[in-house]
């Protein structure tokens, strides 16, 4: 049998029903490699030993009928998961635990999967490298002092190195799809309001959604099957019929009509992305879709509105975290005084840049010309992607403008850090489902993605297609295993 | 448009996120040339659109009135920084 | 001088002020559980026990609206004769406090669940319209502690996410009395609709009070000041009475009003500046994006109008009209949605031959005295409606005398006993036997000869004493009436 940790998940699911492998091996396998990938530093918290309990809980009474049997699986730190400490990437929640579970991990408990530990990210998935995390830079297992993308970053680093078979993330600008593009991985965001936002640690609620990240389509959609559900403790879940995702994918897109928006080819896009975008448009053809240019007017706006919306939510979800319930507590002279040296020594430098930003935007005499704006173009940015909807079913993009970036290089330009969510944010703005695939390398060798958006709640859509290209793409990631030593 | 210190100082006040002089400035460059970038929405005519306020696409749904929670006073105050047994605790506030 | 003695006017030297003053009543609404959460609003438990996540404010929790507030929230609305909006928006009014766990509470700014509505007051030289601005759902905050640990505040959050109606008035009270009469009027009719039970002492009704002051004729207003947080009717007029001559004197002294936050002392009986208001407060409203606008149906507000008892006013009317009340008997009887039952009760039962004049009598002298004196609420009246019924019948059918009807309903306080069998045990029955009373009266003018011979040359005042023997002789049992006829017969 090949290395347990290279399998894909639903290899693990099939081998574990038949009983070739054990939950107790596999969980092992994941945690030995964890071990080895210490440098890697995708781990917050690991939650092994007790990873090793449940898994020889689960062979020693065993339930085939789930849809994650004994599957061993971490998750990113930004779910709150019962009696382990979650941070969202924060030394201000840095010795915080739940005494409750969020609805997403707790739906893949209840289908048998047993939790590895919690991985990094930046802090309130306020980033797009990793590098905002109070528990240090994630490597990316593609290259040394590679950034794996953000914020879920060290979900796609640890899938990319194999250290969990799948995991999910959440995705606000992009925070699934950019680093699942920058690590040769898939990562799903759904449509807003098809994962319950309960239990995660907000950062914009009206553009954060959980999702799937996993080695190939298959595995994204078996996993987004059990993570999507209808959740009356999340007043924005909506109950629309959800499909079987994995049952029904199928690899048949013949008359499929693609839509390919002009104004995502953008100044100065490096002539590999162009290339990679036209080779993904051949392999949609060749898979019998229907190729139609459109036009999404308003995207060269997406970026300024959602760093009005995403901060002025957040400055607000985080006003919480003042040290009196919970975390990090600073000593004050007086309780504004404690407040303001809890808040400003408890979060990060982007993290306050961000709540400043957002506050700002608010503010009294400010609000019209800024957030009410920027909720105006909101509407018009859904409106493009309703008039394209009524000719095309899906849209297929770059992922990102770039390939992945050194450690460092862009940290202290947050305008050109923010420009790497560009292709992404409008499908958070408007509340679509996107999916980032691996579509090839550029010229260092780094992987590249293509993104596919479709219709609000066509997920079973949208991973069709990416079910159909990925086996005319035929991605191999080139992981060398640099970091073992 | 410029954001002056001032108006920097302002914000973290309001922020509750102490700023010193030195920490003011480089947030006034930051927010600056982030605003700059999102002045770009100033070409947009926007008088007659209606803003989205969620983009959710349901209707809100309301619950029964029925309690469900019941004394949970020690798991509530567990993760308290500081605390006694009943209350959460913070330095005395003058009204 | 004022023109009318109710007008409420400051004098100083040669002007005249009048204040104008603005209400925001808070009041409780009357549910189980809070307004998105389904922890208990019970009053009074131990501190920080009806607390869940969502009301602590943990990372990830998020808000579910309670139906039944909402129903409440309508329903005060119809019975402040108000527009309902169909569309509400909950927003997020943001500021740092103690007792605030999500550094916000959510409320309602732009979109309120109600607009426009107005309340009758009744006043002794009439009536008069006051206008209601809106009313929003909002959530309460915690309690700060600030007595018991000497060097930190203790934060109790029981009350944290109970659901509060904020009435907002138009600026058109004039006087302390007006703005008791309207929190009273207010009060009132959420009672009938048992949307607020009205507790100003457990804090189920309090009030933020906007107070300013400018000449008498004058149209402009003046700048106000917002007393925060007052909760009794007294408190409410003293704090007015209090800032409004405040403001008269800085006026008068050539100083400016600063507009601002202040409280009322209740030891001191004045108002002072906040000093916790350091910086100026900026809300920073936005639409709560955990929540979706609330969008109720034409079909859900007219099954709630339909739900809805007759309210005060329209019960003022019917018992004028059904009943043959004065104004102010009515006004009293419908002020408590209890009292107003009690009395329906006591008329129910007393039957065909009833005397509601009497029952009025009965109801607002001897048992709102006896309920006076033993602090009771109606309802825990120690006699029943049914019981005070039949007293007042037996009255009504001369079967006992309004005086000896005194004595029973001493003895009925007792175990809310059947006058009936007080009547009969105690021997209390009126003699109303002509004849034997003729035969007592001739006795009396027997023993008393000079007296009638003085009587009949013209002492008419010695009537009262005859009487008086008569009812003695009788241990004031003899029916008055009947003593009366004999006497002048015989006299």
């Amino acid at each position: 049998m090949t290395d347990i940790t290279k399998q894909t998940l639903s290899e693990l699911i099939n081998n574990i029903k038949t009983k070739k492998i054990s939950s107790e091996e596999v969980t092992k396998a994941f945690i030995d490699r964890s071990e080895k990938s210490k440098k890697l530093n995708t781990y917050i918290t690991e939650s092994f030993d007790r990873a090793i309990k449940k898994a020889k809980q689960f062979d020693q009474n065993p339930n085939f009928d789930l849809k994650l049997p004994g599957i061993p699986i971490a998750v990113k730190d930004l779910f709150c998961t019962k009696d382990v400490k979650t941070t969202a990437g924060s030394k201000i929640l840095n010795n915080f635990i739940p005494t409750y579970e969020s609805t997403v991990t707790q739906n893949i408990w209840n289908e048998g999967a047993i939790l590895l530990g919690k991985l990094n990210c930046d802090e309130f998935a306020m980033g797009s490298s990793n590098e905002t995390s109070y528990f240090g830079n994630v490597e990316s297992p593609i290259d040394e002092n590679l950034v794996p993308g953000g914020s879920s970053g060290g979900s796609a680093s640890a899938l990319a190195a194999n250290l969990t078979p799948v995991t999910i993330g959440t995705d606000t600008g992009g925070s699934i799809r950019q680093p699942a593009s920058f690590t040769g991985t898939v990562g799903l965001k759904p449509t807003y309001g098809s994962c319950s936002r309960y239990g995660i640690v907000a950062f914009a609620s009206s553009l954060d959604q959980a999702g799937p990240m996993s080695q190939n389509v298959k595995d994204c959609a078996i996993l987004n099957e059990v993570i999507s559900s209808y959740d009356e403790k999340d007043s924005t879940s909506v109950d629309f019929k959800r499909g079987k995702y994995s049952v029904e994918l199928s690899k048949n897109i013949k008359g499929k009509k693609i839509g390919i928006p002009k104004e995502y080819r953008v100044d100065g896009m490096p002539k590999e992305i162009e290339e990679l975008w036209q080779k993904g448009i051949n392999f949609a053809k060749d898979c019998g879709a229907e190729i139609i240019d459109i036009s999404l007017p308003h995207t060269t706006y997406a970026l300024p509105t959602y760093y009005i919306v995403a901060p002025a939510e957040a400055s607000s979800n985080l006003a919480r975290y003042d040290g009196v319930k919970y975390g990090f507590r600073s000593k004050g002279d007086n309780l504004i005084d404690m407040y303001e040296k809890t808040r400003s020594e408890g979060f990060g430098s982007e993290v306050q840049r961000r709540v400043m930003i957002g506050t700002y935007v608010l503010s009294s005499g400010y609000y019209d010309a800024y957030y009410l704006k920027a909720q105006k173009v909101r509407n018009l940015i859904k409106n493009d992607f309703d008039e394209a909807y009524k000719k095309v079913d899906a849209i297929l993009t770059p992922s990102t403008p770039s390939s992945a970036f050194k450690i460092g290089e862009k940290k202290d330009d947050p305008v050109s850090m923010y420009l790497n969510d560009i292709f992404t944010v409008p499908v958070n703005l408007a509340g679509l489902p996107g999916i980032s695939i691996p579509a090839g390398h550029d010229k260092k060798g780094y992987p590249l993605g293509l993104q596919i958006i479709g219709k609000a709640f066509d997920e079973q859509n949208i991973l069709n297609i990416a079910y159909s290209m990925e086996e005319k793409i035929n991605f191999k990631n080139k992981i060398a295993d640099w970091w073992i030593k | 448009m410029t954001i002056d210190l001032k108006t920097i100082k302002h914000i973290a006040k309001l922020s509750r996120i102490s700023v010193d002089d030195e920490k003011a400035k480089k947030l006034a460059g930051d927010l600056n040339s982030i605003f700059d970038f999102i002045e770009k929405l100033n070409e947009l005519k926007t008088d007659q659109i209606k803003p989205l306020t969620s983009i959710a696409e349901t209707s809100l749904k309301l619950r029964n009135d029925e309690i469900k929670s019941q004394n949970m006073r020690e798991e509530i105050i567990k993760n308290s920084p500081e605390k006694n047994e009943d209350y959460f605790v913070v330095p005395k506030v003058i009204e | 001088m004022s023109k009318n003695k109710s007008e409420y006017l400051i004098n100083r030297k040669d002007n005249q002020y009048e204040v104008v003053i603005g209400l925001e009543v808070h009041a409780q609404v009357t549910s189980d559980s809070k307004l998105f959460s389904t922890s208990s609003t019970k009053f009074g438990a131990e501190p920080n026990t009806q607390v869940s996540l969502v009301d602590a404010a943990f990372p990830g929790m998020l808000p579910v609206i309670n139906e039944f507030c909402v129903k409440q929230a309508i329903k005060t609305g119809i019975g402040l004769n108000a527009k309902i909006n169909k569309r509400s928006v909950f927003d997020r009014k943001n500021y740092f406090y103690a007792d605030l766990p999500q550094g916000y509470q959510i409320s309602q700014f732009k979109d309120p669940i109600v607009g426009e509505g107005k309340v009758i007051l009744d006043m002794p030289e009439g009536q008069k319209e006051v206008g209601i601005e809106r009313l929003h759902l909002e959530q309460d905050a915690g309690k700060s502690i600030h007595d018991i640990d000497p060097d930190n505040t203790l934060v109790d959050l029981n009350r944290s996410g109970v659901a509060l109606m904020e009435i907002v008035s138009k600026p058109d009270l004039r006087s302390p009395d007006e703005v008791s009469a309207y929190i009273k009027k207010l009060r009132s009719i959420m009672r009938y609709l048992g949307t607020c039970d009205g507790n100003m002492q457990e804090g189920s009704l309090r009030a933020d009070v906007n107070v300013s002051v400018r000449l008498k004729g004058s149209k402009d207003f003046g700048t106000r000041c917002e007393i925060k947080n007052v909760n009794s009717i007294k408190f409410m007029q003293s704090a007015i009475d209090y800032e409004a001559n405040r403001q008269v004197d800085l006026i008068e002294e050539g100083k400016a009003i600063d507009q601002e936050t202040r409280l009322f002392d209740t030891k001191k009986n004045e108002t002072r500046s906040m000093r916790s208001k350091e910086d100026a407060h900026d809300y920073r409203y936005f639409p709560d994006p955990d929540l979706l606008p609330l969008e109720v149906s034409d079909e859900f507000i007219e099954k709630l109008k339909s739900d809805i008892p007759e309210l005060p006013d329209d019960k003022k009317k019917r018992f004028i009209n059904e009943f043959k009340l004065s104004p102010y008997e009515a006004t009293i009887l419908v002020s408590d949605i209890e009292i107003a039952k009690y009395f329906e009760q006591v008329v129910t039962k007393m039957g065909k031959n009833r005397d509601i004049k009497l029952a009025v009598n009965w109801i607002t002298g001897e048992l709102f005295a006896l309920l006076n004196s033993k602090n009771l609420e109606i309802s825990q009246s120690p006699i029943s409606a049914k019981n005070l019924s039949i007293l007042i019948n037996l009255i009504k059918n001369g079967t006992i005398s309004g005086k000896i009807a005194k004595t029973v309903f001493e003895h009925m306080i007792d175990g809310d006993q059947d006058p009936q069998k007080i009547v009969q045990e105690k021997g209390l029955k009126q003699q109303s036997d002509p004849k034997a009373l003729e035969a007592l009266i001739d006795k009396i003018i027997n023993d008393n000869r000079e007296k009638a011979i003085e009587y009949k040359n013209g002492k008419e005042k010695l009537f009262g004493f005859f009487v008086g023997q008569a009812m003695k002789a009788s241990s004031g049992k003899a029916n008055p009436q009947l003593i009366n006829e004999i006497l002048k017969k015989k006299l």
